[in-house]
């Protein structure tokens, strides 16, 4: 698996959710927009977070919400989702989170690929802020497509 | 050597601790077998060296004889770098 390429729908920008909760199901929601996942995954996702904790934000500002391979995952996506205002996930280092990510992984056998594309692009920690910056769809392509 | 990776669903962040510790692991020179997994085949990290995960499974992790490496920022290779350096006592 490669990431899918990153269509419009995959993107919101500039969202106002009150909570991490519903930054993630908003995000799950976008998943779903983009024909990766049934709705039910924003759930899962959701639920991996309140069974683990605020882990899934993963480095300063960036959350990668997730829940495993199943039966709600239609294809391997991705989904990207900014925020206006940041929110916090109660993560003791990496709050508060301004940029969503979401996955949606058929098989965890063969995303290794995909994840390291995910890494090119966040390796330069520039990229938090200018997806942050972003103002449009076409902006965070261009962010997420320059290491290919 | 044998390095897990470990998170909640075995894919996503144990993902990217794999692929950057990889990275890093090569440029130290060090080889080193990496593989993400999930907290439920914890067995697989039974006869590893060293954990990486996140600060929130180490307790579920429990007793161990790998060295446990808490990384915080998990696309910061210089983290990774200096943890991974300081455990394996190059």
């Amino acid at each position: 698996m490669v990431l899918p390429a990153l269509t419009a729908e995959a993107i919101e920008i500039g969202a106002t959710p009150p909570d991490w909760r519903s930054a993630v199901r908003l995000a799950g929601l976008v998943l779903t927009r983009a024909g990766a996942a049934k709705p039910e995954y924003a759930d899962e996702m959701v639920r991996m977070i309140e069974e683990h904790g605020p882990y899934v934000v993963i480095a300063p500002g960036l959350a990668l919400a997730h829940a495993r391979p199943g039966p709600a995952v239609l294809a391997d996506g991705l989904a990207i989702v900014t925020l206006a205002e940041p929110v916090n996930f109660g993560h003791p280092h990496n709050d508060p989170v301004s940029v969503v990510l979401a996955i949606a992984i058929k098989s965890a056998d063969t995303h290794l690929a995909a994840i390291a594309q995910l890494a090119n692009v966040f390796n330069d920690s520039n990229a938090i802020e200018a997806l942050t910056a972003a103002t449009s769809a076409a902006e965070v392509q261009e962010i997420m497509g320059g290491t290919e | 050597m044998k390095i897990v990776a470990i998170c909640g669903a075995g894919i996503g962040s144990s993902g990217i601790l794999k692929v950057n510790a990889e990275r890093v692991l090569k440029k130290l020179d060090i080889e080193a077998e990496v593989t993400a997994v999930h907290l439920d085949s914890l067995e697989m990290a039974r006869d590893a060296q060293v954990i990486l995960t996140s600060a929130e499974f180490v307790e579920a992790i429990g007793k161990t004889f790998a060295d446990i490496i808490v990384i915080e920022n998990l696309f910061d290779t210089n983290e990774l770098t200096q943890k991974l350096e300081a455990s394996l006592g190059s």
